[in-house]
């Protein structure tokens, strides 16, 4: 790992300060991407200012059926959460699908979506449930919010405070993890709410998560697995790499969105 | 260079580290405490694993400026003088152990599964402690004996 200057900030203020004093300096959560990165040298911040300590940015409130989560939310926590698991339980098992246990006592949801893997769950979710990323600037729309592999709308030094969304009537995430990394090789989260159907897919796309609009469509005509069949994914949209072609993973993205309906 | 105090296996700890050392580097280098093993220094195998503040956390992915003001616990830390950790004996009853380098991480994540599930009421069924063992890999294959090490813990906890 390159040498790098340590912050704590105090709170999103003292953070944001940080930040703009800094060479080229880079926000970190629970700093499970961000750390092995570095220690990779794919990453070289000349200072890390550390918000996982933010009580502010921490914890989930569930009123009604509105969800709102902390971006320093762990994983375990809201795996863990009995409330949100009561009102979106496809959101709670969909984190304690992420990585391991230690891993999930330390990633965080903010984290996992300001970074954007491709082949993470979170943003899945985020996209699926409609969300709202409540930033220290403005709020931004989850269908706004991922603009592609790694890719999102937040401006240089803008800091996730929070994503909120109302709970569907239903919802589920089913997911393909590769055998050894366990990242998605493909994952369906599916929500059926007020507004229709979304599907949401991570990992398979060649360009990050996406929306299936082909399966929401067929989704809203006729809510079943069956529906999914006459479906086609196009695989030219489809990443491919040595573990999965574009056509395995457009046929997983069918698999899973099975797997999630029979789940709700 | 960053100021930390933390507590470690009870004591506590006040010192100056490098911004950007590693929590495992900090124990073993720093503090000598050896028992923490980096296996794959990438998040995958779990040779690390620590409890900071009561949860386990690999220490090979985590800053050691990021644990000041937390109380860490290694696998030196886990003994009652010589009586063993219920889940260090069960290890030594099942043979649990092969090589024994993954061990650390092993008895520190089959503590914290053991401390979380009873929290939640749950059950840590043979199952469950495979799924739950998802990020600690032992290259001997030995897991068979380390579920059932896990399993005996269970019950003596």
């Amino acid at each position: 790992m390159h040498e790098t200057t340590y912050h704590r900030a105090a709170s999103v203020e003292d953070a944001s300060r940080l930040l703009s004093a800094s060479d080229e300096g880079q926000l970190i959560a629970g700093g499970q991407t961000l750390i092995p990165t570095m220690k990779a040298r794919l990453a070289a911040p000349s200072d890390l200012v550390d918000i996982s300590r933010i009580g502010a940015l921490r914890g989930i409130e569930v009123s009604g059926r509105r969800v709102t989560i902390g971006a320093m939310t762990t994983h375990a926590e809201v795996a863990g959460s009995a409330e949100l698991r009561s009102v979106c339980p496809g959101l709670a098992d969909l984190a304690g699908l992420i990585g391991d246990p230690a891993v999930r006592h330390r990633g965080t949801i903010g984290g996992s979506i300001a970074n954007n893997d491709p082949a993470s769950d979170y943003p899945a979710g985020v996209l699926g449930l409609a969300a709202v990323i409540r930033t220290d600037k403005r709020e931004i729309s989850a269908d706004d919010y991922f603009e592609g592999m790694f890719t999102t709308a937040l401006d240089e030094g803008e800091i996730i405070l929070s994503v909120s969304f109302d709970a569907p009537e239903a919802c589920a995430y089913a997911k393909f993890p590769n055998p050894a990394s366990r990242y998605a090789l493909c994952g369906v989260f599916i929500a059926k709410g007020a507004d229709g159907i979304r599907v949401a897919v991570t990992g398979a796309g060649n360009d990050g998560v996406f929306r299936a609009s082909a399966l929401e469509q067929a989704l809203s005509l006729d809510f079943s697995p069956a529906a999914v069949d006459g479906v086609t994914v196009d695989a030219d949209e489809m990443l491919s790499d040595i573990h999965g072609d574009a056509a395995y993973r457009a046929n997983l993205v069918k698999v899973m969105a099975k797997r999630a309906l029979a789940a709700m | 260079m960053a100021d930390i105090t933390l507590t470690v296996n009870g004591q506590r700890v006040s010192t100056t580290v490098e911004d950007r050392a590693l929590l495992v580097e900090f124990l073993r280098d720093a503090l000598g405490l050896t028992g923490t093993h980096v296996g794959c220094d990438t998040s995958q195998c779990g040779a690390c694993v620590v409890h900071v503040d009561g949860k386990a956390m690999k220490s090979c992915t985590m800053l050691a400026a990021a644990a000041d003001g937390c109380e860490v616990t290694t696998i030196e830390g886990v003994a009652k003088g010589d009586a063993l950790h219920p889940m260090q004996k069960a290890f030594n009853d099942n043979h649990g152990l092969q090589c024994g380098f993954c061990t650390p991480g092993m008895i520190m994540s089959g503590i914290d599964m053991v401390a979380r599930y009873r929290a939640d009421g749950r059950t840590l069924d043979e199952a469950a402690i495979r799924e739950e063992l998802e990020g600690n890999i032992c290259r001997c294959t030995g897991y068979h004996n380390i579920v059932k090490s896990i399993q005996q813990a269970a019950g003596e906890m």
